[in-house]
C-alpha cells in the first residue's frame, strides 16, 4: 500500500483494525479524539463493534469483558482518563487478560493541561493500579510506529497474556507524518481455550483475579513474576544512534527522542561526540543494554516532558558507573532542540555538577 | 427410586460460603433453575460482582467472569457486545449496584443492553460485616448507622426499579421477594422471564429480588424472614414495573 | 530542510495549508511532519501548524524558530514575525495585515491573498495564493506535487475545485 499522510492518533486506529481488532470502548478526551472517532467511523464496517462508555471506568470493564471472551479489544485515553482506568487495568493485569490501552499523554497532574507531556511514565511502567503487576510499555516515536507498535502490541499481548500500553503523548498523536501498512496483513489468530466463549463441551472457563487464599495466592504470583521474567528476556526493544564512542549519550523516549536527535545533530555539528538511546519498550526497560554502555568518563541525558521520571531507570540502570543529568520541560511545553544542545554542552565541558 | 429433587445442573458441587439462613443460596438456584429449564448452560457467561455474592464464579456450573465492584454491567456489556450469541447476566447486590455501580446500571439500561441483570437487594453490606447500603432502610441500623438510618444525616434509600422505569431503555424490570415460597416461586419465574426476554433480543431486564441477611441484621432467620416482608416489602413494592412484551400482547 | 510555520485565524484554511505542503513534500519522497496547535484556541481564535520537510529523518516536529513562516493575519503576524530564523522567509497576508517587517535579516513578502481570492471568486482560495508564493520563493516543491495532493486529498465530488485551486497557486507564485 501507498503511503498516506495520517495523524497518529488515526494511524494507531487503523492499525488495530487491520490487526482484528473486534471491540472499541472509549470516552472523550483530548488529545486522543480521533482514536474514538475513527473507530466509530471504520469498526463497525469493518467486522467490529464500537461503544462509547459512560466513563474511562467502564471502558476498560468493558475491555475486561470481551478480553474475557477472547477476542482482541482496546480503549484509548488521554492521562487524566488513564488514571480512572487504573483500577481495571488492575483487574485486566492480575486476570492475565490481553488488550492494548492507548494513553495518548498530556501534561498533568489534576486536570494539568491538554499539551503533549511525559508525565505518565511512572504511571505506565510501575503499575499504575493497586498491586504487583506490570503492563507491556510501548513507546512510539513518530507516526508509522503508532501503527507498527499497535500491531506489534496485540500479538505482544496475546503472546504473553498481558495488557499491552501504547505510552505517546499529544504531539504524536496530532502530527501527521507518511505512513504504510502492510499489504494483505493477516491478523494472527491465538488459541485462548481460557476465554468464557460458553462452556460447551468441557469445564467452565472462569476469569478471576480473586483468590483469598494467601499460599494459592502467593503461588499465583509467583507465576505472574516468572511471566515478567520472561518477558523481559524476551521483549527489551531499544534504538541507539552513534553511541559506540559519544561522550554523552542523550537518552529519550517518543517525542522526547525526537527532540534529542535534533539536539545530537546539532551537537555533532559542533563536533560534539553525542550519541542516542532510545528505549522503544519502556517496560521491559532496555537496562542491560544501558549498563553495557555505561564506563567511567561517558555520561548520561535523559530528555523527558515530566519532572524526571525515566531518569530514575536510567539511573537504576547504569548503577552509578556513569553520571546522569536531565534536560527537561514541564506544563505541556516542548523541549527544543536548543535547550537539550545547551545542557549537552555544560555536561561536556563540566559545568554541571 | 423417584428423584422429587436435585441440584439444577447449572450448579456446581462447591459448597457455599454463604450464612446459615442466607437467601443468597436460593436466589443462585432460581438462576440456575431458569438456565436449565431454558436449555442455555452452555451458552451462558455469568458476571459475578463484589460482595457477598463474589463467589457466584464458584457456584455456577457456566462460563463466568468476576468483575470489579460496581462494573459487572460494563463487564457484561463488553461481553455481549463481542459474543451476541451468548446468554450474559450479572448478580449483583445493592451496595455493588446501587451505590459503586449506579452508573453502569444506569447507562446499561438506558442502553437497552441485552442482558440479564440480578440484582439482589438485603439492604445491607453483608460482606465487609454490615454496612449501610444504598437500600438500608430509614431508621435501620447498621454499622454506619448504628443510631438508625435518617433522612437528614444519609437521604433516602434507593428503589432501582422505579429509577431505571423512568428510562427508555430497560425492557422488563421486576422486583421480587423470597420471604416465603410462594414468593420464591414467583420469583423464579421472574429471573427465568429475564433470561427469555434477553433471548428474544428484547433488550435489557433486572430482576430485584428482596433478600436477608440475617447475621448482619442481627436476627434468626425466620426472624430476618418476617422482617423483610413487615419493612422491605412495603417501602419496596414487588410487581412489573417494565415488560415491553406485555404491551405487545403476548 | 525547511522548519516552517502556518498561522492565522481558524477557518482560513490554516492547517489545510499545511498539509498541502507537507502531503506535496510526501509525494516528492521527503521526509515530512505536519502538526498543529490544537486545543481550546482552534475555536474561532488563532491558530498554527509546523511543518518540517526534511531529506532524513525528522527530530522535533515542534517548530520554534521557522525558516520560513507564512502569517494570514496580524496577530499571527506580530507572534511569529520576530520568530523567523536569520536568513529565513517570510510571506504574509497583506490583505489583513497592515503593517510591515522592520527586519532586514529575513525575506519578506506581502501577497494581497484575500483580494486575488476575491478576483478569482472565492474568498476560500486565500491560502492557496500563499502557497503559491511560497513554492516560488523556496523551490521546496513542485506544483505538480501540489497538484497530486490536491487530488488525493480532496474527496472525488470536489474536484472541480482543482483549476480553481491551481489558479491561486499561480496567481501566488506571481508575487516575489
Amino acid at each position: 500500500m501507498a503511503k498516506t499522510l495520517m495523524k497518529g492518533n488515526e494511524a494507531l486506529s487503523e492499525a488495530a483494525i487491520r490487526a482484528g481488532l473486534k471491540a472499541f470502548y472509549g470516552y472523550p478526551i483530548t488529545p486522543q479524539n480521533e482514536v474514538p472517532a475513527y473507530m466509530a467511523e471504520h469498526l463497525p464496517l469493518r467486522g467490529g463493534v464500537y461503544l462509547q462508555a459512560e466513563s474511562e471506568v467502564s471502558a476498560i470493564n468493558m475491555v475486561y469483558g470481551a478480553a474475557g471472551a477472547g477476542v482482541r479489544v482496546m480503549t484509548s485515553s488521554s492521562s487524566p482518563g488513564i488514571s480512572l482506568k487504573q483500577e481495571g487495568i488492575s483487574y485486566i493485569a492480575a486476570a492475565q487478560l490481553p488488550c492494548v490501552i492507548v494513553n495518548v499523554v498530556r501534561n498533568g497532574p489534576g486536570l494539568g493541561g491538554i499539551q503533549p507531556a511525559q508525565g505518565d511514565y511512572f504511571q505506565a511502567v510501575k503499575g499504575g493500579g493497586h498491586g504487583d503487576y506490570h503492563m507491556i510499555v510501548l513507546a512510539p516515536g513518530n507516526v508509522q510506529e503508532m501503527a507498527d507498535l499497535t500491531t506489534l502490541g496485540f500479538d505482544l499481548a496475546d503472546k504473553w497474556r498481558n495488557p499491552v500500553m501504547i505510552l505517546g503523548d499529544g504531539i504524536l498523536g496530532q502530527m501527521m507524518e507518511p505512513v504504510e501498512f502492510a499489504e494483505n496483513q493477516e491478523p494472527v489468530n491465538v488459541e485462548k481455550p481460557w476465554a468464557t466463549t460458553g462452556a460447551v463441551d468441557r469445564e467452565p472457563n472462569i476469569v478471576n483475579s480473586l483468590d483469598i487464599i494467601p499460599e494459592k495466592a502467593e503461588k499465583n504470583m509467583q507465576a505472574l513474576l516468572a511471566k515478567y521474567e520472561k518477558i523481559k528476556e524476551e521483549e527489551v526493544r531499544w534504538q541507539e544512534d552513534g553511541t559506540e564512542d559519544a561522550d554523552v549519550i542523550l537518552v529519550g523516549y517518543g517525542t522526547s527522542a525526537r527532540v534529542a536527535r535534533s539536539a545530537m545533530e546539532l551537537a555533532r555539528k559542533e563536533g560534539l561526540k553525542v550519541g542516542l538511546f532510545r528505549p522503544i519498550t519502556l517496560w521491559p526497560f532496555p537496562e542491560q543494554r544501558l549498563r553495557e554502555l555505561a564506563k567511567p568518563g561517558r555520561k548520561f541525558l535523559a530528555v523527558e516532558m515530566s519532572a524526571g521520571q525515566m531518569i530514575e531507570d536510567v539511573r537504576l540502570a547504569v548503577n552509578g558507573v556513569s553520571p546522569v543529568y536531565l534536560s527537561n520541560r514541564l506544563g505541556g511545553m516542548v523541549p527544543t532542540p536548543e535547550d537539550v544542545l545547551t545542557k549537552t554542552r555544560d555536561i561536556v565541558q563540566g559545568r554541571v555538577n | 427410586m423417584k428423584t422429587v429433587f436435585q441440584k439444577p445442573e447449572a450448579m456446581t458441587d462447591v459448597p457455599m460460603h454463604y450464612c446459615p439462613g442466607c437467601t443468597h443460596g436460593i436466589i443462585h438456584r432460581l438462576v440456575a433453575e431458569a438456565i436449565d429449564s431454558l436449555g442455555i448452560r452452555e451458552q451462558t457467561i455469568g458476571v459475578a460482582s463484589v460482595g457477598c455474592s463474589v463467589f457466584a464464579y464458584d457456584y455456577f456450573n457456566c462460563d463466568m467472569q468476576q468483575a470489579a465492584h460496581g462494573r459487572a454491567p460494563a463487564v457484561a456489556t463488553g461481553i455481549k457486545r463481542v459474543r451476541p450469541e451468548a446468554m450474559v447476566f450479572t448478580y449483583q447486590g445493592d451496595g455493588d449496584l446501587a451505590s459503586i455501580g449506579m452508573a453502569e446500571i444506569v447507562h446499561a439500561a438506558a442502553r437497552g443492553e441485552n442482558i440479564t441483570v440480578v440484582f439482589v437487594n438485603n439492604a445491607i453490606y453483608g460482606m465487609t460485616s454490615g454496612q449501610m447500603a444504598p437500600t438500608s432502610l430509614l431508621g435501620q441500623k447498621t454499622a454506619t448507622s448504628p443510631r438508625g438510618r435518617t433522612v437528614e444525616e444519609m437521604g433516602y434509600p434507593i428503589k432501582m426499579c422505579e429509577l431505571l422505569a423512568t428510562l427508555d431503555g430497560p425492557a422488563y424490570l421486576s422486583r421480587v421477594s423470597t420471604h416465603d415460597s410462594r414468593h420464591v416461586l414467583q420469583a423464579g419465574k421472574a429471573i427465568k422471564k429475564a433470561f427469555e426476554m434477553q433471548q428474544q433480543k428484547k433488550g435489557f431486564a433486572m430482576v430485584e429480588v428482596l433478600s436477608t441477611c440475617s447475621v448482619n441484621w442481627g436476627m434468626t432467620p425466620a426472624n430476618a424472614l418476617k422482617w423483610m416482608a413487615e419493612n422491605m416489602v412495603p417501602y419496596y413494592p414487588l410487581g412489573v414495573y417494565r415488560d415491553v412484551t406485555a404491551k405487545e400482547g403476548n | 530542510m525547511a522548519d516552517i510555520i502556518i498561522a492565522g485565524f481558524g477557518g482560513q484554511g490554516v492547517l489545510v495549508l499545511g498539509q498541502m505542503i507537507t502531503y506535496s513534500g510526501m509525494i516528492e519522497d521527503k521526509a515530512v511532519s505536519w502538526f498543529p496547535s490544537y486545543g481550546p484556541e482552534q475555536r474561532g481564535g488563532t491558530c498554527n501548524c509546523s511543518v518540517v520537510i526534511a531529506d532524513e529523518e525528522i527530530g522535533s516536529p515542534l517548530v520554534t524558530v521557522p525558516t520560513a513562516a507564512i502569517v494570514m493575519n496580524a496577530p499571527s503576524f506580530d507572534r511569529f514575525e520576530p520568530k523567523v530564523g536569520k536568513g529565513g522567509l517570510l510571506i504574509y497576508n497583506s490583505s489583513l495585515i497592515n503593517k510591515k517587517s522592520e527586519r532586514d535579516d529575513i525575506r519578506a513578502i506581502a501577497v494581497p491573498a484575500n483580494e486575488i481570492a476575491d478576483e478569482l471568486g472565492s474568498a476560500r482560495v486565500a491560502n492557496m495564493v500563499l502557497l503559491g508564493t511560497f513554492i516560488e520563493a523556496t523551490n521546496l516543491i513542485k506544483p505538480e506535487s501540489v497538484e497530486k495532493a490536491l487530488r488525493a486529498v480532496l474527496s472525488e465530488r470536489h474536484h472541480n475545485l482543482i483549476p480553481l485551486n491551481m489558479q491561486a497557486l499561480e496567481r501566488g507564485r506571481a508575487y516575489q
